[in-house]
């Protein structure tokens, strides 16, 4: 104990510090494979794109960036963050009730509930959207039900539009919620909870003053990982939205498989990954992103 | 015998002589095999029964298959001056792309038949090897009134249901045109003019509210009228009789349909395209063509076809070339498509996306 408070010589000093620099190293050592990985695979490629999307018939241009300022593409792009921006909203909406109910039951409780939030996650995306397919059709089990149920005359539009596009995205993205609010609610101490009650604020108070601020960096966590992958998404409005959904991945698609224009799908890339790197930026001026991914 | 002895005396020796053999026979056979490339699936097994096996049997070769998804792996061949391919089986559109790209040999219209082909089947580098229809089809179990044209299906008050469309210009903008009371025979002047274009599209507004999906894949369109998501589309006429067989109570009419075909052409630089010429104008011939109808649904490109007593009379009834069928129809310009596709697909997706 008296040695802890000892302050080390000059000597022992030194030797943890090679120490410690030659773990670093090691460290280092391990994640290379890793590292080059991510560089070839990631930045190498991205760079290509970003080159590609500076060329237009062999001479440097910024056609393919013009073009994305035309109506349709521009609507392109708002209707793929309207479409993020609302499964987000709606996922935290759903899953903070069920992420609080998580951290306040009895941990074996929770840990079966979390496998019935889990399951779809394990589910192919591909299944679960042909799913709900099947379950929003016109003649479908939805419909059907609420035609004999007498609440409807008329079939309602539930599929092959934007309102089929919101439902199976939000059901693929709810996981992604649940998780980092989860892991964020079972670490807010309960006996703050208690205190603040003790002090006279209603429950109500107690969860506006208390608890939801504990909680806003599995709140900032989970939305920026949901509308991240939104803005990706390609499977889900593809085969929901009934043609009329057209996400930013699914023109991208377009343009390098049918039309060959590599160019353009290209800048369209470019311009997802700028707008996800502004947002990136944005939030890590207002919160410290390590430390929603459990760093500290 | 001088190597008989030479085997025993000098195993090696005898080795090295039969790899040369090898060696030195390789290429003569080679010589005598083509690569032929197309879609894959149930189709390029119906061209192998049809087409390819009577062919390799009657000339003494060996066709190789490979399959493709479409122009760009052509486009890569050509250019790259890597060309493994002697046949290729495109769509059409890619076929007039690819033509005026300079993608393919020039054929010989010396040595292949046109007997019986509508102008529109062939070009100077590719020839169609068979039709396909987009065709309006309709669900008789939950509407009264059944479509049998165009303009019907623009008609929602008299023909109340729900609708769907492929998400393509191509074949769109000739409907359009159609409903909107332009006779075939003159839809491609029209749509040659800007005004007609517009046209097209005025009519499309029309419908646009009523069309519940608009559909990008055969199998979509094909769910769609099984499940009974909605009671009208356009669709292809092999898909359709996948629903039909599956008993499903739903009707085609071929009436202002629209043709369109695969083409076979030989890559700019083909490894034997002299070889290539001769089993592609072997390929086109009707007597070959007329084997198709009884293994898939498409129609052969030549009407001679159907007099070779191959084809029987309800394959006749459903073929989208019949020439009963083919009088009501609208063959697919390629040549209009290969010019135009790009500047009205950006109008189309604008439309869409609206």
């Amino acid at each position: 104990m008296i040695a802890i408070d000892e302050a080390p010589s000059d000597g022992r000093r030194a030797a943890t510090l090679s120490a410690e620099t030659r773990e670093q190293w090691s460290m280092f050592g391990l994640a290379l494979p890793a590292l080059l990985i991510v560089g070839f695979l990631v930045f190498l490629p991205v760079g290509w794109l970003f080159g590609l999307s500076l060329v237009a018939d062999g001479q440097p241009s910024l056609v393919h960036y013009r073009r994305l300022l035309e109506p349709a593409y521009l609507s392109i792009f708002t209707q793929t963050f309207q479409i993020s921006f609302q499964v987000t909203a709606m996922a935290l909406l759903l899953g903070y009730p069920l992420a609080y109910l998580l951290s306040q039951i009895p941990r074996k409780v929770a840990g079966l509930l979390m496998i019935c939030v889990m399951l779809p996650f394990w589910t192919s995306i591909l299944v679960r959207t042909y799913a709900w397919m099947v379950l929003l059709q016109r003649r479908g089990i939805i419909n059907g039900w609420l035609i004999d149920l007498g609440l409807i005359d008329r079939p309602l539009s539930l599929v092959n539009n934007y309102t089929g596009t919101v439902i199976g995205m939000l059901h693929v993205m709810l996981p992604f919620m649940i998780l980092p609010l989860y892991s964020a609610l079972v670490k807010v101490d309960t006996s703050l909870m208690r205190a603040a009650s003790n002090l006279g604020a209603t429950p109500m108070r107690a969860f506006f003053t208390v608890f939801l601020p504990l909680s806003m960096p599995g709140v900032i966590a989970g939305t920026l990982l949901v509308f991240v992958l939104c803005l990706g998404f390609y499977v889900t409005p593809a085969l929901l939205g009934g043609g009329r959904v057209i996400m930013v991945s699914m023109k991208i698609q377009q343009n390098a498989a049918m039309y060959f224009d590599w160019g353009a799908a290209s800048a369209l890339g470019v311009v997802l990954l700028a707008a996800t790197a502004l947002l990136f930026w944005v939030i890590s001026r207002v919160t410290r992103i390590e430390r929603l991914f459990g760093g500290s | 015998m001088k190597i008989d002895g030479a085997n025993m005396k000098h195993p090696r020796h005898a080795r090295s002589a039969t790899l040369c053999v090898l060696t030195l026979a390789a290429p003569a056979a080679w010589a005598q095999d083509l690569t032929f490339t197309s879609y894959g699936g149930t189709y390029q097994e119906a061209q192998r029964e049809a087409l390819l096996d009577p062919i390799e049997e009657e000339m003494g070769i060996t066709i190789r298959e490979d399959t493709l998804t479409g122009i760009a792996e052509v486009r890569a061949q050509v250019m790259s001056g890597a060309v493994s391919w002697d046949i290729v089986d495109l769509g059409l559109s890619d076929c007039a792309l690819a033509e005026a790209e300079g993608l393919f040999e020039p054929l010989d219209y010396d040595m292949i038949s046109t007997e019986g082909f509508e102008e529109s089947a062939y070009s100077d580098g590719w020839i169609g090897i068979i039709y396909y229809s987009t065709a309006l089809a309709y669900n008789t179990e939950y509407i009264d009134t059944y479509p049998a044209s165009w303009a019907d299906f623009w008609d929602v008050e008299a023909f109340p249901g729900a609708r769907a469309l492929q998400n393509v210009p191509m074949g769109n903008m000739e409907i359009a045109l159609i409903a909107d009371g332009v006779a075939m025979e003159e839809v491609y002047d029209t749509l040659s003019t800007p005004e007609g274009v517009d046209r097209a599209f005025a009519k499309l507004e029309e419908i646009r509210p009523d069309i519940d999906v608009w559909w990008s894949t055969g199998a979509q369109s094909a769910q769609l009228i099984a499940d009974g998501e909605v009671d009208m589309t356009s669709i292809w006429n092999g898909r359709l009789d996948a629903v039909q067989e599956a008993g499903v109570p739903a009707e085609l009419t071929f009436n202002e349909g629209l043709l369109s075909l695969d083409c076979l052409a030989i890559p700019r630089g083909a490894p034997n395209a002299e070889l290539a010429m001769e089993v592609l104008a072997r390929m086109v011939e009707p007597d070959l063509q007329a084997n198709i109808p009884g293994l898939i649904n498409y129609g052969p490109t030549t009407s001679l076809a159907f007099e070779e007593g191959k084809i029987t009379e309800d394959e006749t009834a459903i073929s989208p070339s019949a020439p009963d069928n083919l009088a009501v129809q609208l063959p697919i310009s390629g040549d209009f498509w290969a010019e135009n596709r790009p500047a009205i697909q950006e109008r189309w997706d604008a439309f869409i996306t609206r």
